[in-house]
């Protein structure tokens, strides 16, 4: 069990009953009800490292994206460090995303026309930064990933490990408490998968972000400290280890 | 994202697809051309005609000796001289009539040393030279003297003056007019033709005295071919017209049931048809260049809407990251605006240019106005906040998941 799970403070996400339905258009003009998520209740706190696992179909990417703030519960509540996300207008959602959540997607998702420099720094600009300054911090956070000399390449030519590194150096440039990774390692060969969660435990322990993966792979689920197993929108098994 | 930066992001956004930008932005750049010409060369045709009102003088009444019959047998318009100088006089003398020229003139032949030449002889008073708003290029008009006295003297047409005396300046010399000598006090300055075609540098001034008893001759004594009547003001006009009416009528004792034996005609308002037209003529051409305008607006809001769906999963990694609907809806305004405004200034510059072109080609008056332009690039904005008004709101309302789902 991890340090912080001892002290009793405010978790960082908390949700209640949370469901998630979609409606999908048919040709009889009846909307057919597709639930993907059924009661679903989480607590999580500050710092710890979590691995999300299911079969596909199991509900555990519509989590990420509600828990993300890019999706919207359709019923159920969910407190993200204390507020209510419902609550929050879509300004507000936005910021969120910018200042307080980093994501890594599987298939990187870095802006292909722009440079990974600018890449890194796009979420500062949104922020508010001026071009200018929010490169220099890109520039010092490249480095300290080990990207120095890539800077000024674009996405395309650089490899599946290099990109990766990039999109982990945006999610961390506004300082995020929680980073969220879906599958980060799904387009990776094993050792540069080992790697990136290499970065991650690193980024986890060091500096005490939470995160938040969704994997399949059990050796990729080996890194966390709490495992959340998910079956057909259900939590069917969510179990902490003592990796120390 | 401040401003200046969401300014960067969509000119970068502009110059990746250069050669889409490029043909999206030649729609604006036709329809802006074609404003500017078609309003540049409206106005300037209309600028020509009002030259050649203008010309002719302002407030101009034209009273014609009448039709009169005799004995059931009707004569045209004219074929009796039936206004005298007294006529002249008296409707000078009127409270809406600024000046009155009586005019007589006939033809008759010109020589000085080995030139000689044909033409209009008109006999009149200085009022004419104000009322037909004549100026002097040279020497002096005749004066009330030169009336009185009935004294050979002549102000010459450009034209005129010319075919006489060739390139040296005519006043002071003497010359011929049907073989009596005349002195010439003046040259008039070139007007070009009239409204109606004729060239009205062809002609030679003479006082009404000595044209009536030394050169035409005379029916009765006092009587003139017409004359020209000058009102006080454009508003006036109407009033004017009935205050000549009623005076030849008393004058020439013309009851109500007879015919009048004269006849006046307004030249403003002839002139201020030929003036509306080309008004209108102006304005439908700018009208129809301004529906190549829309068409390039459209052409925007169909490229801007392709970009939207093409780039939908970009929208949705730069919301995950943090872009507000603000943002992602201010970039792609600005994306049209920029090809908009962009496209204006070449199209205005393009027009400028080609107005220029047509100017030294055709030889007629541009006006190039900045008024023109600003109404242009108001247009221009418009059409590219309403164009693309709608791309740009559909792709800051995609939902975050949905748009990074997009394959």
């Amino acid at each position: 069990m991890s340090g912080q799970d001892c002290t009793p403070d405010q978790p960082l996400i908390r949700v209640e009953n949370l469901c998630k339905i979609y409606k999908l258009e048919s040709q009889a003009n009846q909307p057919i009800r597709h639930q993907v998520l059924f009661d679903i209740n989480l607590e999580i706190r500050s710092g710890e490292f979590i691995a999300i696992m299911g079969q596909s179909g199991s509900g555990k990417s519509t989590l990420m994206n509600i828990l993300g703030c890019l999706d919207v519960p359709t019923s159920g509540n969910y407190w993200l460090a204390g507020r209510n996300v419902a609550s929050l207008s879509n300004n507000e959602l936005a910021h969120v995303r910018n200042c307080s959540i980093g994501f890594v997607f599987q298939g990187f998702n870095l802006l292909k026309r722009i440079t990974a420099l600018d890449n890194v720094a796009i979420p500062l600009l949104y922020a508010g930064m001026s071009r200018k300054e929010s490169r220099k911090h890109a520039l010092t956070l490249l480095q300290q990933t080990g990207l120095g000399q890539f800077t000024l390449h674009y996405p395309n030519q650089l490899s599946g490990g290099q990109q990766q590194r990039v999109a982990i150096s945006r999610a961390l440039i506004n300082q995020p408490q929680l980073i969220l990774a879906d599958e980060p390692t799904g387009n990776l060969d094993t050792q540069t998968s080992h790697e990136i969660m290499t970065l991650f435990k690193q980024l986890n322990e060091d500096q005490g972000i939470s995160i938040i993966l969704v994997t399949h792979e059990d050796d990729i689920a080996s890194y966390s400290n709490r495992l959340i197993r998910l079956k057909d929108g259900r939590i069917i098994q969510d179990k902490n280890k003592c990796v120390f | 994202m401040n401003f200046l930066t969401i300014i960067g992001e969509a000119f970068h956004a502009l110059r990746v697809n250069r050669l889409r930008t490029v043909l999206t932005m030649l729609g604006m750049i036709i329809g802006v051309a074609a404003v500017v010409l078609m309003l540049s060369i409206g106005q300037g045709a209309q600028i020509h005609i009002n030259n050649s009102i203008a010309s002719m003088g302002s407030h101009l009444l034209l009273v014609l000796p009448g039709a009169t019959s005799s004995g059931g047998l009707r004569f045209g318009s004219g074929t009796v001289k039936t206004l005298t100088v007294g006529d002249a006089q008296a409707i000078a003398e009127l409270s809406s009539i600024e000046a009155t020229a009586p005019v007589v003139s006939g033809i008759a032949q010109l020589n000085h040393g080995p030139n000689n030449w044909s033409t209009t002889i008109t006999g009149t008073t200085p009022d004419y030279f104000s009322v037909g708003n004549w100026s002097i290029e040279s020497g002096a008009i005749f004066s009330e003297v030169d009336l009185r006295s009935a004294t050979r003297v002549a102000v010459l047409g450009k034209v005129t003056a010319e075919n006489l005396f060739g390139n040296e300046d005519p006043t002071g010399k003497i010359f011929r007019i049907a073989n009596k000598p005349f002195l010439v006090v003046g040259v008039l300055t070139t007007k070009g033709q009239s409204l109606s075609g004729r060239d009205q540098d062809d002609n030679v001034l003479i006082p009404l005295t000595t044209a009536q008893r030394q050169i035409l001759g005379n029916q009765f004594p006092g009587s003139i071919g017409h004359m020209l009547v000058q009102g006080k003001s454009a508003d006036m006009m109407e009033e004017a017209e009935m205050e000549i009416t009623r005076l030849l009528q008393q004058r020439h004792r013309i009851s109500d049931r007879k015919e009048n034996d004269f006849t006046v005609r307004n030249l403003t308002a002839i002139a201020s048809v030929a003036s509306t037209t080309a008004k209108v003529m102006a304005w439908m051409l700018g009208a129809i260049a301004s529906i190549s305008l829309l068409v390039g607006g459209i052409g925007i809001m169909n490229i801007m809407l392709v970009s939207v769906t093409e780039r939908t999963r970009e929208i949705g990694i730069r919301m995950a990251i943090g872009a507000s609907h603000r943002a992602i809806l201010m970039q792609f305004l600005l994306e049209a605006m920029m090809i908009c405004i962009l496209g204006g200034l070449t199209g205005a510059v393009l027009g400028i240019g080609g107005a220029w072109m047509i100017s030294q080609i055709v030889d007629m008056p541009i006006v190039i106005t900045f008024s023109m332009i600003g109404l242009a690039f108001t247009f221009v904005a418009i059409i590219g906040i309403f164009f693309g008004f709608y791309p740009a709101n559909k792709a800051a309302s995609l939902k975050p998941v949905e748009a990074l789902r997009y394959e």
